[in-house]
């Protein structure tokens, strides 16, 4: 289980960007985050990777609390985090990364089967390097395929669909609902994609740095759809008038 | 031939107690072992140190071993090799050095290597430099390339210096002629108060000529490097340089890159790129379960293999 509790995080300058965020995440679901742009999807994400370290609150998984522990440490302890932005390293290659990400050196049909989650064909990407000679599509699938294979017990991924063509997609819903039927952890994706939404088991919706709504994806995903059709939009905007 | 010897060519050439083929070691300025092949002629210079290669027109899939070995101080070894590539061959040339001293003197091996390749040759020429030894004697290595490439040939120079050579001054140099390639991969870690000095200038004389300089380095404790390189087009050719450095610590490197071109047609471009490791690089390994210094070791690892 991963418990947030009165999460907050602010910028420099004082900026609260994550206010007072309390959630509760059960083992084993797909859970949802959704939310208007620079709402604070990231940051919380990022908060509950180690990415960025909360200025009050506190942080439980798996019955700890993690809310000091490093980076390294919450991997460590089964967490995984696919990147919004993936990172480019020269020299690094898509075999180096999943090896490294999955703890051990790994065989073609390994890289194979990772790789085919993602729609990749392993023998044509295995060598090569992580640089900006991979399109952005690639690299955002290749980091998805790190995350896939450290088998975390809470896996993230942010914006999974961002940059990938249908077929990919495709494919990548399919891992994931994968995923969950054979129980390998718990998912939480942040995604503005309504396939991705129609697939969770509970969808959260933050915006503003909080908390909008919370719950089954049967009560949340009409509310949503319902505001989709209205002519502005209204999550986290109670203020705007036409 | 030494021990050293022995061991430092297990690591600058695939040594495995013997060579296959054609080789010439050079040990402490003295010829530790030779041999020709029917293709491959071998001979030491008459008017100075060193040693002529003439590798016969048509020549394939050969390779030659020319490493040279420093094994104490006060030892400074030049020597003059001349690589003659006939027409159409196409061999592999691999001359590693190492230099080794466990006293205070100075050991250094400056090696001057003239490449002249016929038309349509091809050659692939290795080079990986190291230093040894507990002496605090200075580990030089001053190696001098240069390359005259005919009409259609080809050579690609992959240079390695990973360590424990306290100065190095790096000279390499090309004329190309038409459509005549030339690729350059050179791979640098310093640490401590060592330095690395590189300076490439190629002239791309011929139509449709290339050059592809590629440098990785990474300039760790107080180290220095320096990398200069200088490519002049003076026909329609295409000309790449790239110089990407990691800093680590206190370590600190200048880049010097000149683009010359005398012809509209002559493209050429230089990119270069000199910093620590980028934070997010160390974060994203780190969010796989590596430590901070394992992230370092590894994102280090891949960059100069
Ligand atoms: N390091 C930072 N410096 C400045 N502003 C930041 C920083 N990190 C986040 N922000 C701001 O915080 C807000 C939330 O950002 P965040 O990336 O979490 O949004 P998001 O919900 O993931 O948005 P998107 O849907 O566009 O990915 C944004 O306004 C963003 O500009
Ligand atoms: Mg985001």
């Amino acid at each position: 289980m991963l418990k947030l509790e009165h999460l907050a995080w602010e910028l420099p300058d004082g900026e609260g960007i994550i206010k007072d965020v309390d959630l509760t995440v059960q083992d084993g679901k797909l859970i949802v985050v959704t939310g208007p742009n620079g709402g604070g999807k990231t940051t919380l994400a990022k908060l509950i990777a180690g990415l960025e370290t909360p200025s009050k609150g506190r942080i439980a998984f798996d019955g700890k609390d993690i809310t000091k522990m490093d980076v390294t440490e919450r991997a460590q302890n089964g967490i995984a985090y696919a990147f919004q932005q993936p990172v480019r390293f020269k020299g690094l290659t898509v075999r180096d990364i999943l090896e490294l990400a999955a703890g051990g050196s790994l065989d073609e049909s390994e890289l194979c089967g990772l790789l085919g989650k993602v729609g990749l064909c392993a023998s044509e990407y295995m060598n090569r390097e992580l640089t900006a000679a991979l399109s952005g599509g690639e690299i955002k699938r290749i980091e998805i395929a790190t995350v896939l294979a450290r088998k975390g017990k809470l896996s993230i991924f942010d914006e999974p669909e961002a940059g990938i063509d249908l077929w990919s997609f495709s494919r990548l819903v399919e891992t994931f609902e994968d995923l969950r039927r054979q129980g390998s952890g718990t998912l939480l994706v942040i995604s503005h994609q309504e396939r991705i939404l129609s697939i969770a088991d509970e969808i959260v919706v933050i915006a503003d740095g909080k908390v909008r709504a919370a719950g089954p994806r049967e009560e949340i995903l009409p509310t949503l759809l319902a505001d989709e059709k209205a002519a502005i939009c209204p999550l986290g905007r109670e203020d705007v008038s036409i | 031939m030494n021990s050293i010897t022995e061991k430092l060519l297990g690591i600058v050439s695939d040594f495995k107690g013997s060579f296959q083929g054609a080789f010439n070691i050079r040990e402490n300025g003295q010829c530790a072992g030779r041999q020709s092949s029917p293709n491959i002629h071998i001979e030491s210079k008459t008017d100075k140190p060193g040693i002529d290669i003439h590798v016969l027109p048509g020549t394939k899939g050969e390779t030659v071993y020319i490493p040279a070995c420093v094994t104490h101080g006060d030892v400074d070894d030049l020597v003059y090799n001349d690589f003659f590539i006939g027409k159409n061959a196409d061999v592999r040339i691999v001359a590693g050095c190492g230099v080794h001293t466990d006293s205070e003197e100075e050991a250094r091996h400056n090696g001057i290597h003239r490449f002249f390749l016929e038309k349509g040759a091809r050659v692939v020429y290795e080079e990986k430099h190291v230093g040894t030894g507990k002496g605090t004697g200075a580990k030089r290595i001053d190696p001098v390339t240069e390359v005259t490439l005919d009409e259609d040939s080809y050579l690609e120079m992959d240079t390695v210096q990973l360590g424990g050579v306290d100065s190095t001054m790096r000279k390499t140099s090309g004329v190309l002629g038409a459509r005549a390639k030339l690729i350059v991969r050179e791979r640098i870690m310093t640490d401590g108060e060592e330095t690395a000095k590189t300076d490439f200038k190629v002239t791309l004389k011929g139509e449709d000529s290339g050059v592809d300089l590629m440098s990785r380095s990474v300039a760790k404790g107080h180290s220095h490097q320096e990398f200069i390189s200088s490519i002049r087009g003076e026909n329609r050719c295409t000309g790449h340089s790239e110089c990407d450095a990691i800093l680590v610590d206190g370590g600190t490197v200048g880049a010097a890159p000149m683009l010359e071109a005398y012809h509209v047609d002559a493209a050429l471009i230089h990119e270069a790129a000199i910093g620590k490791i980028a934070g997010e690089q160390i974060l994203k390994l780190r969010t796989l379960g590596l430590t901070e210094e394992e992230a370092q070791e590894k994102i280090i690892a891949g960059f100069l293999k």
